[in-house]
């Protein structure tokens, strides 16, 4: 227990009641450790704004919740009622919903752009893999969160969507059909299930999501956030105060950098509220305006636009993709066994492994593996820290080459968005096997390439030019 | 990294372009001056209760919300309300759901949302999908209401509204595909009008974007009031902006 700290008898009142508190709980330590001494590096450009938006965001989503909530009924028979009743007879109704409706979308928006700022300057690597493992657990909840949320308007697509995507769990051998029937509560999607996700948007999974938050930022706050340069600020710190010479107090500095990104964010955000809360049906979806009607399949199911990379990864796992996947297991281990630089028995157990891979891909569903491919896509991430092996963090002291290949991934990633929201094609399926293959191939061939090619000298300080 | 921004472009530039048009009539451009025209919106309640709120209902939608079209309640009551008497009431109507099978194939569906429901991307808007429904009617015979419709064929309803417009057939004629000359194409070729309407086609048309106006407003009576405070708030930000933005370079001023 820390020392009982008194203050003169004369001091202001404020001073008092600061010191009375700060006896009892660490108010003034936990101020200082995270705001006015976390010392973050000055060389934080536009990427770093991101981190705080979707702190906003979620205070966002967590309030307007809160308001829906008082009005919205989880009942299949009055739940799309409900919300044209908030959209119409609740004070400023439409404006919480809007609000809500485009935070989830602005939510899948700014953390993708935060990921991708880890990506690009390696802040995944030792020592902030916890705070990046922290933060693929936010996103595995975030899109549990978007995705049970999505049915609570009742409409169609949410209906729909949900139907397509449980149906999903149904794929997986032996026990499937009995976890799809766990997640529905009933053989079809119902009102027990609006009843357990309503349940589960509104509780179980905002309590988690709010944890893994705090988690993230302690281990954030432990370690100290990574910059531009990839370079680490702690290892050159002022002899006398212990301060890292690259390092700026978070309070003020960062506090009011932040403020100008909220401001112009909700500049962007605002403007769709208001004036295009649809966004041209990529955040309202059309057809969600027609209530949910179990008899009546619409013609074209996709889910929201922020799911459609990972949808259109499942949609690419069709037989042949796995018969292809089976001859690259297959040509790889002949490869290990032929010319990789193993022992015996490690030989000998990748030929195993081989067989057994193949055979199970063979014995169940493509659907299965489509599902397996799809968690995949968002699991992969987690083990980042440790595919990573370039000698430096940031992208810019890695090779040229490199960076293309980042850029494709972005590029790729927004053809695969984008063939999910369409209809199932052939060319459509062929480009986005194509893309699948990327999206693992630029992650599990990471132990290679990153070693490649000639790394440009990273400098013992950051790069900053006064503003 | 203006490389990466340069390729991000360029995919969204590749998706834009990749956007196909559909198959089906093409829909008619939605005449949008007529959403803040109060005339129009209150012609469009007067038709939409007249020809619409026998079947269809509008069940979400208050009748005392007219007033924000400038309606007073004494207006509503005495010009607009014929199932209720109490002006806080929902559009509803009393059609048995199996006559309506029986009639028409289907229940109508519920208009209080039906123009944000009917939008496409690529296509068009609810109302732009409403405002051409509404006008390609045309008589056929082989359906059992006597009317067939170009925007939606096969369609359950018949033309309400064919008193107004007058009836019409459509010509079709059949061609030779151009993509593919072992097949032929029925084309749309034209109305032929066999019983004028009371209005002129100019009016009816007018008619019907005032009908299309009143239903785009049921469907969010909010927009207008929503689209006018939204300009305040932007010019709130964008002041709120300038200050963060001077605010935060007085403070870096101090970071070498």
């Amino acid at each position: 227990m820390a020392e009982f700290k008194t203050v003169p008898a004369n001091a202001p009142v404020a001073d008092k009641l600061l010191n009375w508190v700060d006896n009892r709980f660490p108010a003034s330590k936990l101020y200082k450790e995270h705001l006015s001494e976390y010392y973050a590096p000055k060389n934080f450009n536009f990427w770093y704004f991101f981190g705080s938006l979707a702190l906003l965001v979620l205070v966002i989503q967590i309030v307007t919740g809160i308001f829906l909530v008082m009005n919205y009924k989880p009942d299949a028979a009055m739940a799309f009622a409900s919300v044209e009743y908030i959209m119409r007879d609740v004070p400023w109704g439409w404006l919480v919903r809007y609000m809500h409706s485009t935070g989830a979308s602005a939510f899948f928006v700014v953390v993708y752009l935060h990921m991708w700022r880890g990506m690009m300057y390696g802040s995944y690597r030792k020592p902030r893999e916890l705070v990046w493992i922290f933060g693929c657990a936010i996103f595995l909840c975030l899109m549990a969160e978007a995705f049970m949320g999505y049915l609570l308007p009742w409409g169609q697509m949410s209906y729909w969507g949900a139907q397509v995507i449980v149906n999903l769990f149904a794929a997986v051998p032996f026990v499937g059909p009995d976890l799809a029937l766990l997640i529905r509560g009933d053989y079809v999607v119902s009102d027990a299930t609006l009843n357990r996700f309503f349940s589960f948007h509104v509780i179980a999974v905002p309590l988690v999501l709010l944890g893994l938050v705090v988690a993230h930022i302690i281990a954030l706050h432990e370690v100290g956030s990574n910059n531009p340069d990839g370079v680490e600020i702690k290892a050159k710190k002022d002899p006398k105060t212990g301060i890292p010479l690259d390092g700026i107090p978070f309070h003020p500095y960062y506090t009011v950098h932040d403020i100008l990104g909220v401001s112009v964010f909700l500049m962007i955000f605002t403007a769709i509220i208001f004036f295009a809360p649809e966004l041209g049906g990529y955040f309202l979806e059309y057809n969600n305006f027609i209530p949910a009607d179990p008899l009546k399949t619409p013609a074209h199911i996709a889910p929201v636009w922020y799911f459609t990379p990972y949808y259109s990864m499942l949609r690419a796992t069709t037989d042949p993709m796995v018969n292809v996947l089976a001859g690259l297991i297959a040509v790889g281990a002949l490869l290990a066994v032929f010319r990789g630089r193993l022992g015996g028995g490690a030989k000998v157990a990748m030929l195993v492994a081989a067989v057994v891979s193949i055979v199970l891909l063979k014995t169940f569903d493509a659907k299965f593996w489509g599902v397996v491919v799809m968690g995949g896509a968002v699991v992969i991430l987690f083990f980042l820290p440790w595919l990573d092996y370039s000698p430096v963090k940031s992208i810019r002291y890695r090779p040229g080459w490199h960076k293309w290949l980042y850029g494709i991934f972005v590029v790729n990633f927004f053809v695969l968005g984008y063939l999910g929201i369409l209809p199932p094609s052939d060319a459509g399926t062929l480009v986005s096997q194509v893309g699948t293959f990327y999206y693992f191939g630029f992650f599990l061939l990471m132990p290679w390439w990153t070693t490649l090619g000639a790394f440009k000298p990273v400098p013992d300080r950051v790069n900053f030019a006064a503003h | 990294m203006k490389k990466l921004i340069a390729l991000l472009l360029a995919a969204l530039a590749f998706t834009g372009a990749a956007r196909a048009a559909e198959g089906g009539v093409l829909w008619d451009k939605f005449p949008e001056r007529k959403l803040t025209d109060l005339a129009a919106l209150q012609n469009g309640a007067r038709l939409f209760v007249n020809y619409c709120l026998n079947c269809h209902e509008a069940a979400f939608m208050r009748y005392n919300r007219l007033q924000d079209i400038g309606l007073t309640e004494a207006q509503i009551k005495d010009n607009l309300m014929f199932a209720t008497d109490k002006v806080g009431e929902t559009m509803k109507v009393a059609l048995d759901p199996k006559h309506a099978k029986e009639w028409f194939g289907g229940l109508p569906p519920d208009l209080t949302v039906i123009a944000r429901s009917r939008s496409a991307v690529g296509k068009g808007s609810g109302a732009d999908y409403l405002y051409t429904y509404l006008r390609t009617y045309y008589r056929d015979d082989t359906k059992a209401t006597g009317w067939n419709n170009l925007a939606f064929p096969n369609v359950g309803m018949p033309h309400v509204l064919w008193e107004l417009q007058g009836q019409r057939v459509a010509r079709f004629v059949d061609e030779k595909d151009p993509h593919d000359p072992t097949k032929s194409v029925h084309r749309f070729a034209g109305y032929e009008q066999i019983t004028p309407g009371t209005l002129s086609p100019a009016a009816y048309d007018d008619a019907v974007a005032d009908l299309v106006a009143y239903l785009q407003w049921m469907g969010e009576p909010t927009q207008n009031a929503r689209k006018r405070l939204g300009v305040w708030v932007l010019i709130f930000l964008a002041f709120f902006t300038l200050i963060a933005w001077r605010l935060n370079a007085a403070y870096w001023k101090d970071i070498k």
